[in-house]
Parts: C-alpha cells; sequence; structure tokens
C-alpha cells in the first residue's frame, strides 16, 4: 500500500517536470512572469513605430513619454493593488482630480504654506478611497457600483469646490510644482514626476513582494474564504487596500499639477479608465490575485508609446483606441488561459 | 492499557445543541485520545457536523461542556480554537491557488526577518519561510513536492489537500480535524492523503476524520465514533466489528450499551 502511493506521489513530479508541449512550457512561463508578454508588445509597439518615423526613438521623444506616462503610471499602482483584491476603482482619476484642486486651493486661497496643503490633500485622497473600502466591506456592495457612485461624486464635489475655475501656474504653491522640474540624462527629457513614479513603484513592488500586507492583498483577491479560513481579517485588508490607493491617486494629483503647470477641474478625464487599461495590459488579472505591479508600468508605458508614436508618425488618433481595445481584449485573453495552467 | 488510564485530549461531555426547534445535539458525548485517529460517523443529520463545528468553535453549543487537556474550554470563534490548538482543514481545498506552497503553509502567520530588514523594512523571511516548509513536507512524507515556490494551482488535489494538512499540523497544534478530506479527491489521490493520515498519527498527531468512505474509515481509524440522533451511538474499534455491524448501529438496527460505548481498546 505505501509503495503504491509513494509510486503516485513519484509519478506527480514527473508529470510536473517532465514531457510538455512547447505550448504548454509557454503557458507555464507566463504563468510566473505574467508581465512577460506585455514587455514582448512593448518592446514590438517600439519597434514598429520606430519604423514608421525617424522622430520616434530619439532620446527627446522617449524621454516625452515617460512624462506623459507619469501621472497615469503612478494611477496605476493604485489601480493593481485594488485589482489584485478582486475589486475595482472607477473613481482614481476623480480622487486625484480632486485632492489636486484641495492642494493647490487651499494654498492659493486659504494661504496655507504649499506643504501642509500637499498633506491636507493627501490625506483626502487617503480618506475618499477608505470611503470607498467602507461601502465596499461594511455596507457589502460590489466594488464596480460603488466607484462609479463616487466617481460622480468626487467629480461633482471637484467642479462645485473649484467653482469651474482653474488654479493657474503663478497662482499655485511652488512645492506644489515640485513634480514638474524638468532636467536631462543623456538626452533624455525626464521630470522629477518620472523620478518619483519609478521609486513608488519600486516601494510598491517591495511592499507586495516581502510583506504580510502584500501578501495578504495577494491573498483575499485570489481566494477569500481561503484566507480568511487563515485568519486573515479581509475586511481589514480591504478598507487599507483602498485607503493607500487614495493616498497613491493623490499623489498623483500632485504629478498631475506639475505636468500641466495647474490645476483644472477638468484636466485629467480620461485618467481612470485609462488607469485600468494599464493594468489589465500589463498582465493583472481583473479576478484578482494574480500579477506584478511592474505590469503596470509597462501596460502605462505600452499606452504612451501607443499615444505618442501614432502622432509623431502622422497617423490617425483613432487608430490608438484600436490598437489598446485589441490589446485589452488580448490581454484578458491570455489570462484566462494562463488561468487554465495546470501540471 | 484501558481507556481509563488515558485521559482524553479532547473531550466533550453532554453537549446540547439546538437550532429552534430542532436538536442537533442532544447530550452528545465525545472523547479523542493521544495519538489516535478517532473516525466519526454517521448519518445525514445525527450531528456528526454540528459536534465537529461545536469542537472548531464554528458554533457554540447550548449545554454540556468541552475539554481539552483537561482545561476547560469555549471558543466564540473558529480562530479561537485554532489559537487553543484545535486546527480543521476543510473539506472543500482551503489554500489559495495562487500563491505557492509555503505562502500558503504560513498565510496568516507570516514570519519577518531578523534585524532591522524585518524590524523596519517588515520584510518577510522567504527562504527561511520556504526551508521550514519544505522540512514540515518531508517530515509528513510529501517530500515528492521538491519546490516550495510552485504554485498551489499547479499541484494535483491530493498534493493541496496534504499542503492543507501541513499546514493544520504546522502550528503547535494538538488536535487536527479532517472534514471529508477525500471527498472531492479520486482513488490515488484519496491513497496519498490516507497515507498523510496515518504519518500525522505516528508522530503522535491526534486526528479526528470525519468521512462518508467506509472503507477508508477502516483503513486509517483506530476507533470509530458513530453517531446517530444527536448521541454517540458507539464507539468501536475497527477489527473488532464488520462494516455491516457499523452500518447497522448508525441506522438504529443494533443497538449498543451506553455502559461498552467507551471501551474499545485504544492502539
Amino acid at each position: 500500500m505505501s509503495d503504491a502511493t509513494a509510486s503516485v506521489g513519484y509519478d506527480a513530479a514527473e508529470e510536473f517536470d517532465g514531457s510538455r508541449t512547447p505550448l504548454q512550457r509557454l503557458q507555464s512561463l507566463l504563468h510566473t512572469y505574467p508581465w512577460l508578454s506585455p514587455a514582448i508588445v512593448l518592446v514590438l509597439a517600439l519597434i514598429v513605430f520606430s519604423l514608421l518615423s525617424g522622430n520616434f526613438a530619439t532620446p527627446s521623444n522617449l524621454g516625452t513619454i515617460t512624462q506623459q506616462t507619469a501621472v497615469v503610471g503612478t494611477l496605476a499602482i493604485g489601480q493593481t493593488l485594488i485589482i489584485l483584491t478582486a475589486g475595482i476603482d472607477l473613481s482614481c482619476g476623480a480622487i486625484m482630480v480632486f485632492a489636486s484642486m484641495v492642494m493647490a486651493k487651499m494654498a492659493f486661497d486659504q494661504g496655507i504654506p504649499g506643504l501642509p496643503a500637499l498633506l491636507l490633500g493627501v490625506v483626502v485622497g487617503g480618506l475618499a478611497g477608505a470611503l470607498n473600502g467602507f461601502l465596499i466591506t461594511r455596507v457589502k456592495l460590489p466594488p464596480f457600483i460603488v466607484t462609479l457612485g463616487s466617481l460622480g461624486i468626487f467629480t461633482s464635489l471637484t467642479l462645485l469646490y473649484a467653482t469651474g475655475r482653474t488654479v493657474r501656474n503663478t497662482e499655485l504653491a511652488s512645492e506644489l510644482k515640485w513634480l514638474g522640474h524638468p532636467f536631462s540624462i543623456g538626452g533624455f527629457r525626464l521630470t522629477t514626476g518620472v523620478l518619483f513614479m519609478i521609486a513608488l513603484y519600486a516601494v510598491f513592488a517591495y511592499v507586495l513582494r516581502y510583506t504580510a500586507w502584500g501578501t495578504h492583498v495577494y491573498a483575499v483577491g485570489d481566494d477569500p474564504d481561503a484566507a480568511r479560513l487563515a485568519g486573515i481579517q479581509n475586511n481589514r485588508v480591504l478598507v487599507s487596500t483602498y485607503a493607500v490607493a487614495g493616498v497613491i491617486f493623490a499623489i498623483a494629483g500632485w504629478i498631475l499639477i506639475g505636468r500641466v503647470n495647474a490645476a483644472s477641474p477638468n484636466s485629467g478625464v480620461e485618467a481612470n479608465l485609462d488607469s485600468i487599461t494599464a493594468v489589465v495590459i500589463g498582465g493583472t488579472s481583473l479576478f484578482g490575485g494574480r500579477g506584478r505591479i511592474i505590469g503596470s508600468l509597462i501596460g502605462a508605458l505600452i499606452v504612451g508609446v501607443v499615444d505618442n508614436g501614432l502622432s509623431v508618425a502622422g497617423l490617425d488618433q483613432a487608430y490608438k483606441q484600436l490598437a489598446i481595445g485589441v490589446l485589452i481584449i488580448g490581454a484578458v485573453s491570455a489570462d484566462q488561459w494562463i488561468r487554465k495552467a495546470r501540471a | 492499557m484501558s481507556a481509563a488510564d488515558i485521559r482524553p485530549v479532547l473531550e466533550a461531555t453532554s453537549l446540547l445543541k439546538t437550532y429552534g426547534k430542532v436538536v442537533a445535539l442532544d447530550h452528545a458525548d465525545f472523547a479523542l485520545f493521544p495519538g489516535e485517529v478517532l473516525a466519526v460517523i454517521g448519518d445525514n443529520g445525527a450531528g456528526k457536523s454540528t459536534l465537529i463545528k461545536c469542537l472548531s468553535g464554528a458554533e457554540i453549543p447550548n449545554g454540556g461542556e468541552m475539554r481539552l487537556d483537561g482545561e476547560l474550554i469555549g471558543f466564540k470563534r473558529p480562530i479561537e480554537a485554532r489559537a487553543a490548538g484545535i486546527e480543521t482543514v476543510y473539506q472543500t481545498l482551503a489554500v489559495a491557488p495562487s500563491l505557492d506552497i509555503a505562502t500558503n503553509l504560513y498565510l496568516g502567520r507570516e514570519e519577518r526577518k531578523a534585524g532591522p530588514l524585518g524590524n523596519v523594512l517588515r520584510m518577510l523571511d522567504h527562504s527561511g519561510m520556504r526551508q521550514r516548509a519544505k522540512a514540515q513536507m518531508t517530515s509528513l512524507g510529501i517530500g515528492t513536492l521538491q519546490n516550495m515556490g510552485q504554485a498551489v494551482e499547479t499541484l494535483s488535489g491530493g498534493q493541496r489537500q496534504a499542503v492543507s494538512v501541513a499546514r493544520a499540523a504546522a502550528f503547535g497544534s494538538k488536535v487536527i480535524i479532517l472534514d471529508e478530506p477525500t471527498a472531492a479527491l479520486g482513488v490515488r489521490e484519496s491513497a496519498q492523503v490516507l497515507k498523510l493520515i496515518r504519518s500525522l498519527r505516528d508522530r503522535g498527531m491526534p486526528v479526528i476524520l470525519i468521512s462518508h468512505n467506509m472503507p477508508q474509515v477502516f483503513e486509517v481509524a483506530d476507533r470509530i465514533h458513530v453517531q446517530r440522533l444527536g448521541k454517540r451511538a458507539a464507539v468501536i474499534t475497527p477489527s473488532a466489528v464488520s462494516i455491516t455491524d457499523v452500518v447497522a448501529i448508525m441506522t438504529g438496527a443494533l443497538t449498543v450499551d451506553a455502559k461498552d460505548q467507551t471501551l474499545g481498546p485504544i492502539r
């Protein structure tokens, strides 16, 4: 009997390691490294646009792309955390703009110094995220519905608060413009905002990989029941995830001010969906528990490259929607396929 | 050796549990002795799962008392039972599929690195957890799983159940409750899990096995607790009784005198 069971185990091990078709090997490779396919797409896009236009692959243009990516790329960090818990945040762009208006108006209208005004905006972002998390966990509403509602609420609060007025460059506190400072490295034109975004990616890559909280974010999205049985307090993890994401959205608002050199209630309208696009193209599963944050940076860069590449090559911007649409459907199909990977 | 010489690890006397007018446990008794595999069987509605839920903290009994190592216990939530050393492995494979084996083993009780990396940066000790996970799996005879960084969803059902059992056995637990551990598994995978149950017993871990599968119960259990109509109908030693007799006791065709119930010899 025990011999028979031992051989069962051995067979299973053999089955796992040996004789698989190339397609199965690819499936298992993508299973381990979900950011691999977006990385390939990014490289292909870079090659295609370089061939289409000589002006594309110049250091200054590539630098511009990173600048254009900074806002959506930062939003995508928070969005990734939320999507890993099997949630979604449709209100991320609205929270971002709301926080940026709080920062700018507190400093300009109320005369609060720049740094406290900045902190106040970040706190408002965190509270807005926590409110979403509270409604999702305590009132037990689906994240889609909660954030669809709060998208409307934060958008209109922003417009009412700003009274339709933009805080212009000259009116902005200097601290709020810190992340807009340009500089060059070997011809690549970057901004402090781009560096800040990259630093945030590094921080959250660490948090997700090396802390218990990061592990719990994955576990709650992967299998809520298993997480609960393991003693994880799912609701606490979810509320903290939405709150942390809210803080990140507010920081994106800070980068946004530097980027457009003003705080306008009408900026960043497309950012809500763009951040979700970046995360999904980046290989993170909308069903939760699966994905790497670096994928979202790659996803945001793909969006930026397609956007910029089409204009530099003088092509119709309508192709952008087409390309992004195809990429989203392709990414989700790939995710479905990868999820079926079994030994 | 008779039962009177050894103190039970986990004991319940005269447990009562009612849901409105339905009496699920009608002064039920229960005793688990050190180092034994005790199977709990019974027809649907016999109070088998209610009994287990009371023991694992998922339900609060209306009356009677429970003792762990002689100490009176009363759990309000499963997490309390777990903290006291009663680990339950559920029939649905309660592991997070996309996380790896070591992460699942340590889920909810992750260990941090020593020094400032762990204290300040809250860095988890991945390599240490993997090593200890590997040692744990090997000591349970599941050494065929080489890579602790492998996602659980790439494992077979039996291997996944092995991960759940290893997790239950890993953290200083005193009693392991296995709720229908083979219900979702095929024949060969069930054999793996039964082997695992034996190796738990060989390490001195008392195991409560809830199962509908008579041949499996007879294969692995030291004693069988038969639950009927909310009470303990009998405690049987498998070698002394046939499956037919057990089924007769389960259905009420055969009754066992109350004073004989606890007298089945212990391994």
